[in-house]
């Protein structure tokens, strides 16, 4: 299950924010976003960070997703 | 390996800092303090204009001045696609950065560079800008955010038609993006409340502030080779953004990092080295670039302008049931502000069931927004925690219990997705209440605010090596630029690895052709993620001298310890050997198998949290409007403190940037859009004279995912001042101060209008 | 134009120059004497990053014409340690950790110096006072102040 955070993923999911797409890693999951909605998986590997299971990751492929991971998307988080 | 819960010996102490003595005598080389052989001396040409289509550049009268050896405009940088690559923090556009760097089409803000000279001095360089001929067809401006939002505001980017809205908008506009994040029904728990806060806020662009004005020294070589010394918070980034700007391969550029004057974020991308590069490849000399103060106020980027609506719904009892904020950020002439972090940060202490936040990313005339300690949360926590404050004297509550009662802990989740863990807010929280500033009366004629802080923390790429050196001194390099006294930590990280004392490791800085790729400096990382990589490459280097040890007394490896700086047999079975320190072993280098060294590179995950709470006592000159600081406590988590003065001192110094943002700073515009204080004297940080000792406490809730604990500092401690302030303010006065900066003439016409 | 030769003392030894008359001390030391010890943050007096001390006194060296050094005494942070021996402040400052970036520093101990030599016991509001003309935006001045006033304890021989 995924629920696209933040608004910026509506421009490729037609307004959609909550959406099931089956991966096991971080990488797959890009994969499946891109297949259905073209341009949001690479929006979200360059642009966005994720939140799987409570926990923020920015560029990790390999992470790890288990069946009924609750995947957040969010902005990429800056600094000063 | 973990070292949480170990006797530390050298982690947790004050060594001085290994780069101290050069600071102190002047000895430390800046970039501006570089200096190469015939080199010339860069400048810009900046727009006077706010907004203006720029119809011709004529540069021939500065090209034909003696001592002139060459003249850069937009021609002689490559065009970009509307692409975005992420080599920095957060998606960069290249387009923007590139059009920002040298103005194309239009000069979107006064102080946008139109073109560079570079010279044999200064004198002449100023001379050649006076000499270039540009004309400007003029256009209306505008800067105010709710004014560049209007139906009818002069729009700045014709391709511009605001992200996140469904179905897109046909007609550009000045919003280049709307974000959203909900948890529950905000509207149904504001249906739910007993007591409803509500207010407007307004917060004005403020610059980082940094003593040292940017400054490159950039060398194009005859064969293509490139080198550049810059200030800058990431010598990588600032060689892949200037590859990328210039359409250069990126080993061919080797970049330095100087020591540098400050950055605070707003040293963490480029403005001046793609100018120096185009203008050495030019000219065929060195070419060495620094801004005058005037030109860091006008054409680098401070943090957003911001107005903010927020509503708060709670229970008579303190229990908040819906909150809600509308916050509209200035993005500067190009799209990017940090909407995104200013809509996660502000509720993100608070377990709240019903959130609504809305988030808009305005573009105007000004210079672009560039990063600055903890982009946008300080503006969003400012409404949500004088709200809070209002609400806690509403419910007649005291407002440490109003933060206790609705507080994130381990397991509440956030609106934006993440689930806390790990987090020490409850105990932050915890050590107010039983501090003496806290626990003390309010003295006559002061009165008292409090304020919370968070910031998510950042982790990412580091890379670093530690050299055993041939008499068992250890040298350590990692990537990551210092800009507060990183070395120090780093050095203290290994030499508790190894087991030796602080003054046996040294820690430098390497360039970007001397180590593994490192993500720059900030987003308070660098103890977390370059101290990950440091720590690991000790253990491996500790392996590797275990095995030399095995060799020498030819016993199997694993029968090896390593115990306070020596190899030692592990258990009487291995052997009666004497132990062998690092001086010892490293002697026998070469015949063990070579130098002895371990270089790291890792991609850090698991940055922990900060929270903050500061307690503030003002006294409020009803006469004059002048709020003075009498006493200063700033609580925070840092998971471990790896050099504590260093801790302390972050602290402290956001607390003070963050002071100036409350009382004093901000742009002042003239009727034509151009800035009316672009230096120290009218753009008022806080000096000496301002301030009391400002306390920082440190409290220690260890971070798991980091070998020693620890959390990101440098940011957290911005957020919570301006609140404080303004909450003091408040309950000395009666008067709400919703709009920054507090500065007298602002209080006084506050005072003023409330009859006071 | 015509550059001026200008004879001077520069912490402690004769030195000499060329300068254009229009050229500022802290451009005559950075660039034409080699002392890049003392920094520009603003070129208009306002940070103090330039603070060099002047036949006795404090001045921000952006402010004086390279010209005005003739036949005077300038002291910059360069020649405030003796050889290897740091002065009280310098050691204070690297004890309490009263530098981040460093790049306010040099203003800070030539000041702090002068404070010191003026006045040596000053109150806490005497040395924030002294010292307002030397912006830090890094450490929020507390660790200076403390630097400071035990630099001028060790110096009045009351510390170590």
């Amino acid at each position: 299950m995924i629920i696209a955070s933040g608004g910026s993923c509506h421009q490729f999911t037609g307004g959609k924010t909550e959406f099931d797409v089956q991966a096991t890693t971080f990488r797959q999951l890009v994969r499946e976003l891109e297949q259905n909605y073209p341009g949001l998986g690479s929006q979200v590997e360059e642009g966005m960070a994720v939140a799987i299971d409570g926990e923020i990751f920015q560029d990790a492929y390999q992470v790890e997703l288990k069946p009924g991971s609750e995947i957040v998307l969010i902005p990429k988080i800056g600094g000063g | 390996m973990n070292y949480i819960d170990s006797n530390l010996k050298v982690v947790g102490t004050r060594p001085i800092r290994p780069d101290g003595v050069d600071k102190v005598t002047g000895r430390a080389v800046f970039a501006a303090d570089t200096r190469a052989s015939g080199m010339l001396w860069g400048k810009i040409l900046r727009s006077p204009h706010a907004h203006a289509r720029i119809v011709s550049i004529d540069t021939s009268k500065a090209e034909a001045l003696p001592g002139v050896r060459a003249v850069v405009t937009a021609k002689d940088f490559p065009e970009i696609a509307n692409e975005e690559a992420f080599v920095g923090e957060g998606p960069m556009n290249f387009r923007d950065l590139s059009c920002n760097v040298m103005a194309r089409t239009k000069a979107l803000y006064e102080g946008h560079a139109v073109a560079a000279v570079a010279a044999a001095t200064q004198a002449i360089a100023d001379e050649a800008l006076a000499l270039i001929d540009v004309k400007y067809d003029v256009l209306p401006f505008v800067i105010d955010v709710e004014e560049a939002m209007a139906d009818n505001a002069p729009v700045l980017h014709d391709d511009m038609f605001t992200a996140g809205v469904n179905p897109k908008p046909t007609k550009p506009s000045n919003v280049a993006k709307v974000v959203t994040f909900k948890k529950g029904d905000a509207e149904a728990g504001f249906k739910d409340a007993e007591i409803i806060v509500e207010g407007k806020y307004t917060t004005k662009p403020v610059h980082q502030g940094y003593i040292e004005p940017h400054a490159c020294l950039a060398t194009y070589a005859p064969d293509g080779q490139i080198t550049i010394h810059s200030s800058s918070q990431g010598h990588f980034m600032v060689r892949a953004y200037t590859a990328k700007l210039l359409g250069i391969d990126i080993a061919n550029i080797r970049c330095t990092p100087a020591e540098i004057g400050g950055g605070f974020g707003g040293k963490t991308l480029i403005y001046l080295e793609p100018v120096a590069v185009a203008l050495s490849r030019k000219s065929g000399k060195s070419v060495k670039m620094q801004m005058t103060r005037e030109d860091v106020f006008r054409g680098s980027g401070p943090t957003s302008g911001a107005s903010i609506d927020i509503k708060i719904g709670a229970k008579k009892d303190g229990t908040i049931v819906a909150a809600k904020q509308v916050l509209k950020f200035q993005a500067g002439a190009y799209a990017g502000s940090p909407i995104g972090p200013g809509c996660m940060c502000g509720f993100a202490l608070y377990d709240l069931p019903n959130i609504d936040v809305v988030g808009y990313d305005v573009v105007s005339n000004r210079p672009k927004v560039a990063a600055y300690r903890a982009p946008g949360a300080p503006i969003t926590s400012f409404a949500v925690e004088c709200a809070l404050d209002e609400l806690a004297e509403k419910l007649g509550m005291d407002p440490l219990t109003l933060r206790e009662k609705n507080a994130a802990k381990n397991g509440s989740k956030t609106h934006y997705g993440v689930t806390h863990n790990n987090i020490g807010f409850e105990q932050v929280l915890a050590a107010v209440k039983t501090h003496p500033h806290w626990k003390a009366p309010v003295p006559a004629g002061q009165a008292r605010g409090l304020a919370c802080g968070f910031w998510f923390n950042i982790c990412g790429e580091s890379s670093a090596t530690v050299h055993v050196n041939e008499d068992g001194t250890v040298t350590a390099a990692t990537g990551s630029p210092d800009i507060g006294g990183s070395r120090a930590s780093m050095g203290m990280m290994v030499a508790e690895v190894l087991g030796v004392k602080a003054d046996k490791v040294r820690t430098i800085v390497a360039d970007t052709g001397s180590i593994g790729f490192t993500f720059l400096t900030g987003g308070s990382r660098v103890t977390f993620a370059t101290g990950m990589a440091v720590t690991q490459a000790a253990e491996k280097v500790v392996e590797e001298l275990k095995k030399r040890a095995a060799m020498i007394w030819e016993i199997p490896a694993d029968a090896v310890e390593w115990k306070d700086g020596m190899a030692l047999p592990a258990g009487s079975n291995a052997g009666a050997f004497e132990p062998l320190d690092l001086a010892a072993i490293a002697l026998k280098a070469g015949r063990t198998g070579g130098p002895i060294n371990a270089e790291v590179s890792v991609n850090a995950q698991g940055a922990g949290a900060g929270f903050g709470a500061h307690i503030c006592d003002v006294t409020v000159d009803k006469e004059t409007g002048h709020v003075a600081i009498e006493r200063y406590t700033a609580v925070q988590d840092v998971g471990k403190a790896i050099h504590p003065s260093y801790v302390e001192g972050q602290i402290q110094g956001g607390a003070v940037q963050g002071i100036g943002w409350a009382l004093n700073e901000e742009y002042i515009y003239n009727d034509k859009g151009q800035l009316e204080n672009p230096g120290f004297l009218d753009y008022r940080c806080p000096v000496a004279s301002d301030l009391p000792m400002i306390e920082a406490v440190l409290v220690e809730v260890p971070n798991p995912r980091h070998p020693f604990g620890a959390r990101g500092v440098g940011e957290v401690p911005i957020v919570p001042p301006m609140a404080a302030i303004s909450n003091a303010i408040r309950r000395a006065t009666g008067v709400e101060m919703h709009d920054l900066p507090m500065s007298p003439p602002k209080v006084r016409a506050a005072l003023d209008a409330a009859g006071k | 134009m015509a550059k001026s030769y200008v004879s001077t003392t520069i912490n402690g030894e004769s030195a000499e120059y060329l300068c254009e008359p229009q050229q500022t001390l802290l451009d005559v030391l950075r660039d034409v004497v080699g002392l890049t010890g003392s920094k520009e943050g603003c070129a208009s007096g306002d940070c103090g990053a330039c603070t060099v001390i002047m036949d006795g006194a404090i001045v921000c060296s952006c402010l004086v014409l390279g010209v005005e050094a003739e036949g005077r005494t300038i002291t910059t942070v360069e020649g405030i340690a003796d050889g290897e021996k740091l002065h009280p402040v310098q050691q204070k400052f690297l004890e309490h950790a009263a530098l981040q970036c460093g790049f306010c520093t040099p203003g800070l101990i030539v000041a702090s110096k002068a404070l010191l030599d003026a006045n040596p016991n000053p109150t806490e509001t005497e040395a924030r006072y002294w010292l307002a003309g030397n912006l830090c935006r890094c450490t929020g001045y507390d660790k200076i102040i403390r630097a400071v006033m035990d630099a001028a304890a060790v110096m009045r021989g009351e510390a170590s």
